[in-house]
């Protein structure tokens, strides 16, 4: 049976609704007003109108052009207004103009694209025999114009409202008098921060980012243990305000942060207001123009400022992870809006973070850490030699949550430009710098005995109990020179470096976790 | 108007209603230590005065494996098949 065309019901300058099929012979002709072959082909449709049981309909895509059309060419067939272009979706049209001739059924028959003169002779040959028109007056030949459909911008959105839409996340319709900001505000969508609104038609843009089924399952998200679908993290990047190709880092940081070893539940949750901190390596860095240079901790891009908060958007909204819900972080943190940055891999004498962790040097990849500090600034512009620069670090290092805390889990070290320079002096390796820090840190457990200083430190009680040489034991700062996660990032100009405090560490806490991002 | 798709998981949580509160505390009871540095000091006072109040309630003292994560299932459900009360002590 042959197909069918798609029925459509449309409203016509007349004010009165024109349906497809006609229950005659029918010619249906897609316009639109600023097409020239458009205003060239009309004058021969108006004249097939009225012609031996033919029923023609004009379909306009703009509602003023149709007006204009209508004067324009004196038009006594139906103009009917497409400026939704729902139909012309429908029809899947590339070029205007279109002529369908269907039977009484809707089965096409006939059909012209743009203008050939000899094809709409023999068009008007077979179909209006005796309607009179002087062809030499026309062109031989006309090419059509793009379809308003064709228009990214428009296809998306209708792509986003067709029936066969890949979309499935709820759809929310705000009140006409409402703002739409101040609506996500009220809802909850938001960090604080004004989030861009997740339209149907920017979350389809947002999903062209990856190649993944938008209703694949990345995570369950906890605490809520919600299924984090692509397309939910799609419309959390949209609220972000992250561009597409930044897509595939997020699904990977989502990964990484709801497996049991990063445990996103407690980082969250933790009064001490742990946050993840995200770095990237790998060629996307440079593909999606992330920051690793001047101010790579700060503000100013927008892969790093969006990529960090869209993840931090998704825990939240999926999976419930909100300030005074489970969130319960005593003083917050900054970070929690967003920490994300990349390696500057090329400005490091060193193996990169994610070679470092078992990858190749060609993949791209996100490593999650939690961290409840930082960046904290070492300042150094004295220190000359490697190990000077390495013992500054660690003299600044061991401050990190307690001065007497120590054999203490992760920690990131950020070394900037000019601090490599300082250390490759030394031929330094990213494990002596490891070692200094752990030499300079260690101290004997008597002097990191509480006190009237400080309560901070191994119980006095405990500590009278131990003999002479257990309390000469030194303990470095680390419990191993591997918590020291080392990358390089920063501008050329400054002898700055800084570093992030973890949070508990370990299979009672959180494991840093890397994960491949798949590039579409 | 504007149309937007919904950022959350969509689910509407269960509206569960507190348990009765039972006239008396009999039988069993579970003292449930989250892992929190001194948690089990609050908990070892507890248990002495529940003994000391009410000697024929039996008492039965858990801990979860780290305070970080939450209690795994089994512990969840052991507690919850072996006592009739559950005293949870939950951090800092």
């Amino acid at each position: 049976m042959p197909a069918l065309l798609p029925a459509f019901s449309l409203r016509g300058l007349d004010g009165r609704t024109h349906a497809f099929p006609r229950s005659t012979k029918s010619v249906v002709c897609f316009v639109k007003e600023d097409c020239p072959t458009c205003n060239l082909v009309l004058p021969l449709v108006e004249a097939l109108h009225g012609h031996a049981g033919l029923d023609i309909l004009v379909a306009g895509q703009t509602a003023e052009g149709n007006t204009i059309l209508a004067r324009r060419h004196a038009l006594s067939a139906p103009v009917l207004d497409d400026s939704d272009l729902t139909v012309s979706f429908a029809y899947d049209i590339e070029t205007v103009p279109l002529v369908i001739v269907a039977d009484a059924e809707g089965v096409e028959a006939d059909r012209l694209v743009g203008f050939d003169r000899a094809e709409w002779r023999a068009f008007f040959e077979r179909h209006a025999q005796d309607a009179a028109v002087d062809w030499d007056a026309y062109p031989d030949w006309r090419p059509g114009c793009g379809s308003l459909t064709q228009d990214p911008i428009i296809s998306e959105r209708l792509r986003a409202t067709s029936e066969n839409s890949p979309l499935r996340a709820r759809r929310i319709e705000t009140a006409p008098d409402d703002d739409v900001h101040e609506f996500m505000f009220d809802q909850g969508f938001s960090d604080g921060l004004p989030v861009v609104p997740p339209t149907p038609d920017r979350v389809l843009r947002m999903l062209e980012g990856t190649a993944r089924d938008p209703q694949s399952v990345v995570a369950t998200i906890p605490p809520n243990m919600a299924p984090a679908t692509v397309e939910k993290i799609a419309v959390n990047a949209v609220l972000a305000g992250c561009s597409p190709e930044y897509l595939p880092v997020i699904i990977a940081a989502v990964e990484a942060a709801c497996t049991d070893t990063f445990n996103a539940h407690g980082v969250m949750a933790t009064t001490m207001g742990a946050s993840p901190v995200m770095v990237v390596n790998g060629p996307i860095r440079e593909r999606i123009g992330m920051n690793m240079g001047l101010s790579a901790l700060g503000q100013g891009n927008r892969a790093n400022a969006t990529i960090g908060r869209a993840l931090r958007l998704a825990l939240r909204n999926v999976g419930g992870a909100r300030p005074g819900g489970t969130e319960r972080s005593t003083l917050g943190n900054p970070m929690k809006y967003s920490m994300c940055f990349a390696e500057w891999e090329e400005r490091s004498p060193w193996p990169p973070l994610h070679v470092e962790r078992g990858f190749d040097a060609s993949d791209s990849v996100v490593t999650l850490f939690a961290m409840t500090g930082g960046p904290s600034l070492i300042v150094d512009q004295a220190s000359r030699t490697a190990s000077q620069l390495a013992g500054s670090f660690a003299l600044s290092m061991e401050s990190a949550h307690h001065v007497r805390a120590h054999t203490m889990g992760d920690c990131i070290l950020v070394v900037s430009p000019e601090h490599v320079d300082t250390l490759r002096t030394g031929n330094y390796s990213k494990t002596d710098l490891r070692d200094r820090i752990q030499e300079v840190t260690s101290r004997p457990l008597r002097d990191l005995v509480a006190d009237a200083v400080s309560g901070v430190g191994l119980d006095p009680a405990r500590a009278a109990g131990m003999p002479a040489e257990r309390l000469d034991r030194a303990a470095p700062k680390f419990s191993s020179g591997d918590n020291i996660h080392i990358v390089v990032a920063g501008s050329e100009a400054g002898k700055f470096s800084a570093f992030f405090h973890g949070w508990a560490s370990g299979p009672r806490g959180s494991i840093p976790v890397s994960r491949k991002i798949e590039l579409p | 108007m504007t149309t937007i798709m919904d950022p959350t998981d969509e689910r509407v949580p269960i509206a569960r209603t507190v348990s009765p509160r039972p006239p008396e505390i009999a039988g069993t009871l579970a003292l449930l230590d989250i892992s929190k540095p001194r948690g089990n000091v609050l908990l070892d006072r507890l248990e002495e005065l529940l003994a000391e109040r009410l000697p024929a309630v039996e008492v039965n003292r858990y801990s979860k494996p780290t305070f970080t994560k939450p209690a795994p299932q089994a512990l969840r459900q052991e507690i919850r098949e072996s006592n009739d009360f559950v005293i949870e002590a939950l951090a800092d």
